[in-house]
């Protein structure tokens, strides 16, 4: 298996940040943020409201860009421009607000922009061809233990929980490496919550990499093997989930334990 | 088999899906679709029929089919529009400077082919400058349409001048409304079109089954092609026995399928639907978002137009009142009394069929009944509230069942 709590040292990460640095107008959001992600594991993003967690997701999505600060993506710099870049990169996000159209079914909204089509009248009307997206979104979900009614339920009538499957669902299919979540579970109750977790540690068990922000320690617990914790801009700490207690990495959140870099 | 798979899913292969059950998970979910316009209609006609026995003749419904034309060709515009969670106030003035600008040129010796080329083109440009403001300048659809419909009246006005009321002499012209289907086509077509319905679902069937995926079970795809074969022969059979299947009524509905197909069955109707359900979402991934609405308000404008045309042939001439009167009102009116929603994303054009029926059988039947105005129009702004109120009864219980 994949997943490893301690990155092999000699494996290259699918993204390094290195440095970032990024204001808007007088307000300093990121002074200096470093991250890495293996293949395989889940890095938590923690910190206080306004430590610049969103922002650092923004970047390496493509929705901002930094001031200064190197992006690696596989060992390669790259630089990711627009959220078109990041998914050629292999980056998908899955927004805080989800994305979907509730007035679509599953299917249409795993494939949304994306359709499997054959053309038609060229260059204007392209066919859909439902029972092949149907078909090769089956195993997908299937891999991920996502159980979810018929794929022609429209998304509107699916619970939060649910939804939340579905625009995870939808990064797997795009064939991403790396799945950013911003507080993926912030609406949702336990059971639901629950569902979420798994299905996080499943991408892991596939090998891709995960960046969660979440504000509840609980969850981050389950599910991280790494701790990212940022302070004013600033990575302040980063543990190994296996060597540190929530009570230090809520003390570094709020800066009344010294910064320890470990990993 | 792969034997390792759980007992659950090996039963789910080949499942097949009744047409009832699929109809019950969709009320349940809120998408009523056309089940309560087709309820309405039938009220509708057996009241009318209750009072007035000619109601349901052969001669009245076949005047029905010319008296909707019109109207549905106007709504299947609209429909688009509303899909996107847009208005177009416009669409009847439209329609009349396309009557206008027919009837001149028919008038000044231009061929009818050529005429009726230029309406359209006409109807195409005002959907692109509409469809700009709207897109790109980002001014409310609503301001724009609005202000265009006043512009275009006023065009009308100025193209017809002095005469006022301009007549077509033009003999293919005026045939349009006055030409039938001999029975052997209408039959050739009839049966042409549970064909293509039958072709259709029994290959979607088996397209399914060979991809691992449940399908429609084979009584409710037989009872399916059996309802369009009734439907189909009744609909011949009623028209036969007047003067044969209008000839307009066959545009209408040509228009109708063919625009049902584009909205289920194409990337661009898929899109359309997703502009209206989420248009941020829609942008993130990667939809063209500015095209897709820039061809949307320029095929309800053509809309118009082919309406226009239609209403021209219809009526014989073109007048200041052509594309006025309450024409606008009836349009929207049939596409939100077919179902479609005022905020976007829901509906389709079979629903503005469906409007436009209900829409035309009132005012028929309150022709026919010799009612003055002042009660058909109380009658229908009834029907629209109450089609309109069905509309936000639903969304909220959606929005109640979903999250
Ligand atoms: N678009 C923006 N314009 C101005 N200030 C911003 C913008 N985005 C974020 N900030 C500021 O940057 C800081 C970091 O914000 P953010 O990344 O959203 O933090 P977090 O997600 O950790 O709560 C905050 O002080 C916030 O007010
Ligand atoms: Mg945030």
């Amino acid at each position: 298996m994949q997943s490893m709590a301690r990155p092999a040292p000699d494996a290259t990460p699918v993204l390094r940040v290195e440095h970032l640095r990024k204001s808007f107008g007088a307000v300093q959001a990121l002074t200096d943020v470093s991250l890495d992600v293996y293949p395989g594991e889940v890095v938590a993003l923690v910190g206080d409201n306004g430590a610049g967690k969103s922002t650092t997701i923004k970047i390496i999505s493509g929705v901002e860009t930094p001031d200064e600060g190197r992006i690696f993506v596989d060992g390669e710099e790259v630089r990711i421009d627009s959220p078109a870049a990041a998914e050629r990169y292999g980056i998908q996000t899955v927004y805080q607000d989800l994305a979907l159209c509730d007035n679509l079914d599953i299917v249409s909204n795993l494939f949304l922009g994306r359709e499997i089509t054959r053309p038609l009248v060229p260059p204007f009307l392209r066919l859909l061809n439902k029972s092949a997206m149907e078909e090769r979104a089956k195993p997908v979900l299937d891999s991920l233990g996502i159980r979810l009614p018929a794929l022609s339920t429209p998304v509107a009538s699916l619970s939060g929980g649910q939804r939340q499957t579905v625009a995870v669902a939808r990064a797997v299919l795009w064939g991403s490496k790396l799945v950013l979540l911003d507080e993926p579970t912030a609406a949702l109750g336990v059971a639901q919550t629950r569902q979420v977790l798994d299905l996080i540690l499943r991408l892991k068990d596939k090998g891709l990499g995960v960046i969660v922000i979440s504000h509840n320690m609980h969850d981050v617990f389950q599910v991280a093997d790494r701790i990212v914790v940022l302070r004013l801009g600033r990575t302040a700490g980063v543990f190994d989930k296996a060597s540190v207690t929530r009570e230090h990495v809520v003390a570094v959140m709020t800066g009344a334990a010294a910064e320890v870099n470990g990993a | 088999m792969n034997p390792t798979a759980n007992p659950p899913a090996v039963e789910k292969e080949r499942k097949s899906v009744s047409l009832l059950d699929a109809w019950r998970a969709r009320i349940r979910s809120g998408e009523l679709g056309l089940i309560p316009v087709l309820i309405g209609l039938a009220v509708i006609w057996l009241v009318f029929q209750s009072i007035n026995g000619h109601f349901l003749s052969s001669r009245n419904l076949s005047n029905l089919v010319l008296q909707i034309a019109t109207i549905g060709m106007l709504g299947v515009g609209e429909t688009f529009i509303l899909l996107l969670g847009e208005i177009d106030l416009s669409i009847a003035a439209v329609s009349g400077v396309a009557a206008g600008v027919l009837v001149q040129l028919s008038v000044a010796g231009v061929s009818a082919w050529l005429a009726i080329l230029a309406a359209v083109l006409t109807g195409a440009v005002i959907g692109l400058f509409q469809g700009w403001w709207v897109t790109y300048v980002g001014v409310p659809s609503f301001i724009v349409t609005l202000a265009g419909s006043l512009g275009y009246q006023g065009i009308l006005l100025a193209m017809l001048g002095q005469e006022g009321t301009v007549p077509i002499s033009d003999k293919f012209l005026l045939s349009i409304e006055s030409s039938y289907l001999p029975a052997w086509l209408s039959w050739v077509l009839a049966a042409a079109v549970v064909a293509g319905v039958a072709w259709n679902v029994s290959r979607t069937r088996q397209d399914r089954f060979s991809r691992g995926l449940d399908a429609a079970s084979g009584a409710s795809i037989g009872m399916r092609i059996a309802l369009t074969a009734i439907v189909a022969a009744i609909v011949v059979l009623v028209m036969d026995s007047y003067r044969g299947v209008p000839v307009m009524g066959l545009i209408l509905l040509v228009f109708v399928v063919f625009f049902g197909f584009v909205l289920q069955s194409t990337q661009f109707g898929r899109h359309v639907y997703a502009l209206g359900g989420n248009a941020e979402a829609s942008r993130r991934a990667g939809i063209p978002v500015r095209t897709i609405r820039m061809a949307v308000f320029t095929l309800a404008s053509v809309m118009g137009a082919i309406g226009g045309i239609l209403g021209a042939s219809r009526l014989g001439s073109a007048s200041p009142a052509s594309g006025g009167g309450n024409l606008l009102m009836d349009s929207i009116a049939a596409a939100v009394i077919g179902g479609t929603s005022l905020f976007g994303g829901r509906g389709s054009v079979y629903n503005a069929l469906a409007g436009a029926l209900v829409i035309g059988s009132v005012e028929n039947g309150m022709d026919l009944l010799s009612a003055p105005s002042s009660t058909k129009y109380m009658i229908e702004g009834g029907i629209l509230l109450i089609a309109v109120t069905i509309d936000t009864l639903t969304r909220r219980r959606r929005q109640r069942a979903g999250r």
